[in-house]
């Protein structure tokens, strides 16, 4: 890891600041559901929101990201605009998908954000298409295909990671491992301790680090952005992490070892960096706590926003399934 | 205009996209064996393509179909217009997820704001000896599917303007090539033929047959016949199969009072049950007799020469059913 770039002060602020706009907007969602609010199966990133925070700092609007049904954090990561995102999750003509989409299908292509997808391990082909076009207009553009440890047992993923590599991609893919694939852990699914080990059978870079921690985050991600910008070819990054909440939303998440699940919650990354960040003096509590209640009333405004839209009309089931309206 | 040309249906594809892609930079083609190192193909389809645009717009790819599929999608997502070869028809199971749940079904999902246009031709057809995997008729599928189009040419002509139509269309199009007839010479004359618009290739008054593919030409093998009896038949070519030109059709069974529907795809739950059914709703008390369809036997194609000549329809077996319709 020595080698790899370090965050500056006000890299780990903008860290932070995406990290802590997912937290408390992850925490919203799962508010409004339990209030009955919002009726839609949900997938938190409690847990998991330095990864996309860490990496996005790196990235601009022009670059791609393909993410899954878990991937609020990497949305929100990537600068998808709050009301967009509160109108389509509440199924709402608002909404950036006009309600079509929903929570596990979010788009919003002038972020980059092209592909929310709900089938497990089907966002690597697809960032692979992202990445020849990127490749052939010869712009830099990066693409980010995330998925999660379940996914890597795919087999679309190992055919994107061959055709990656095959034809050096400016490709990143991103395995977000939280320890659990819905129920079942690593240890019950895969034999291999490393899913980075996977990497070198494709003669890609591979890397895993504590997706937890944003020095080690940001280092692995600059440095891979940096190789695919400069026309070096695509790397894997495992990124190991916990999630908190389960995997969807209601379920008590009793599959989870228990000692595990407590020391998580001791490394809850969160607490952490905001710890760090006023210890080092990157940034006053009292500004953290203003900067916390800025986010708070930006999603407070979305929510107020999103519910007092309306539905979609019922004649919205004709348009958008082809080019021209379906008579 | 250039003067039409008589050519091979082979020839017809290979021309339509040199074609496309010398008139549209943002044309690009990948799949198995496409490029010239691989021969252009098994069938030689795409051969001479890669010499002419470059290996950058014409990639041989890995036997991959979810990644060839993937890759396609994700390079439509960002203003390429690309068109994947997955080899046969049997292969696309492989990539059905792609197919989908992605291809068919981003652009709604997106609310509108990406489109999937890409073009994925494929090939497949009972006749040469190839078995229960390599000769599946599996249309209906695809038609089933919201958010895609099938497009099935039935002569080199068709061929060429029909794909060139494909390549231009901004949602996912299926392009179903008949290796059966993939030889046949025909006159072509370089215009675009639009989807969805089906050919009365023979005018009659005492039956319409509807069908496409091979047994187009069966069909009107059987018209003559017919004629020779002082029967008259009528002969649609659907040319796409989804959505189908239900004017065409509607009007020449308005006409007809009898309606057969032939395809090459098994006849249970087939593209002949949707057609049927349409018929039979609009035109209840103008039929003078129950719409008939004749489509392959419930059973994998099989492999021995009797028993594959015996599975799908034919001239005699069509003849039989419009013969038995007309009396």
């Amino acid at each position: 890891m020595s080698n790899y770039p370090k965050p500056d002060g006000p890299t780990l602020r903008a860290i932070y600041e995406k990290a802590a706009r997912i937290q408390f907007n992850d925490e919203r969602v799962i508010k409004e559901i339990k209030a009955g609010k919002l009726v839609m199966p949900f997938y938190s990133t409690r847990g998991q929101e330095i990864i996309p925070a860490a990496i996005s700092v790196s990235l601009t609007d022009d670059d791609y990201v393909n993410t899954i049904y878990r991937g609020g954090h990497d949305q929100i990561a990537k600068g998808f605009p709050l009301p967009d995102y509160w109108a389509e999750i509440a199924g709402r003509v608002t909404g950036a998908c006009k309600g079509k989409g929903g929570p596990m299908h979010l788009t919003y292509p002038a972020k980059g954000i092209m592909v929310t997808t709900g089938i497990v391990g089907s966002t690597a082909p697809i960032a692979n298409g992202l990445a020849w076009a990127a490749k052939l207009e010869g712009k830099g553009r990066v693409t980010i295909a995330n998925f999660g440890d379940g996914a890597a047992n795919i087999g679309a993923v190992h055919e994107a990671m061959n055709m990656a590599a095959l034809w050096q991609l400016p490709v990143i893919f991103v395995c977000q491992n939280n320890a659990y694939a819905e129920h079942t852990s690593m240890a019950r699914s895969t034999r291999v301790d490393s899913y980075a080990k996977r990497a070198a059978g494709y003669a890609m870079e591979g890397i895993r680090v504590d997706g937890n921690d944003p020095d080690e985050m940001y280092g692995a991600a600059r440095w891979a952005i940096d190789r695919a910008r400069a026309g070096e070819g695509p790397t894997f990054i495992e990124a190991t992490t916990f999630r908190f909440n389960g995997h969807l939303i209601g379920e008590a998440g009793g599959y989870m070892d228990k000692e595990l699940y407590a020391a998580s919650q001791t490394r809850d990354p969160m607490p952490i960096l905001r710890r760090r960040l006023v210890d080092q003096g990157i940034a006053a509590a009292g500004e953290l706590d203003a900067l916390d209640a800025s986010i708070r009333a930006e999603i407070d405004a979305a929510v107020q926003a999103a519910y007092a839209a309306d539905y979609p009309d019922p004649s919205e089931l004709k348009v958008d399934v082809l080019v021209d309206a379906i008579a | 205009m250039t003067e039409p040309v008589k050519m091979t249906m082979i020839d017809a594809i290979n021309r339509a996209l040199h074609d496309a892609m010398e008139e549209n930079g943002k044309i690009l083609l990948l799949g198995e064996d496409v490029a010239d190192p691989e021969d252009g193909g098994v069938f030689g389809a795409t051969r001479g393509l890669s010499t002419r645009f470059g290996e950058d717009r014409v990639k041989s790819t890995p036997i991959s179909e979810q990644a060839i599929v993937g890759a396609a999608i994700g390079a439509s997502l960002v203003g390429y217009r690309p068109v994947a070869e997955v080899m046969l028809m049997n292969f696309m199971t492989v990539a059905m997820d792609m197919l989908v749940n992605h291809a068919a079904k981003l652009r709604f999902m997106s609310g509108g704001q990406t489109s999937v246009p890409i073009t994925v031709r494929t090939m497949t057809g009972s006749g040469l000896s190839l078995g229960g995997q390599h000769s599946d008729f599996v249309e209906a599928w695809f038609a089933h599917t919201a958010g895609m189009k099938v497009v099935i040419p039935s002569s080199a002509n068709d061929a060429y303007g029909l794909l060139r139509s494909a390549i231009d269309d901004a949602d996912p199009v299926i392009f179903v090539e008949t290796l059966p007839i993939y030889w046949a010479q025909g006159e072509v004359s370089f215009e675009r033929i639009p989807i969805g618009k089906a050919r009365v290739c023979r005018e009659g008054s005492d039956l319409t047959i509807i069908a496409y593919g091979q047994m187009v030409s069966h069909s009107l093998t059987v018209a003559t016949e017919l004629a020779k009896q002082g029967k008259s038949v009528e002969v649609i070519d659907l040319r796409t199969v989804s959505p189908w030109d239900r004017e065409t059709v509607l009007a020449s069974v308005a006409k007809t009072g009898r309606a057969l529907i032939v395809h090459e795809a098994v006849k249970e739950y087939g593209v002949g049950a949707e057609i049927a059914s349409v018929i039979g709703e609009a035109l209840f008390g103008r039929l003078v007799a129950p719409v008939q369809r004749l489509g392959a036997a419930y059973c994998p194609v099989p492999f021995s020469k009797p028993l594959e000549q015996a599975f799908a329809p034919n001239a005699e077996s069509i003849g039989a059913a419009a013969a038995a319709l007309l009396s």
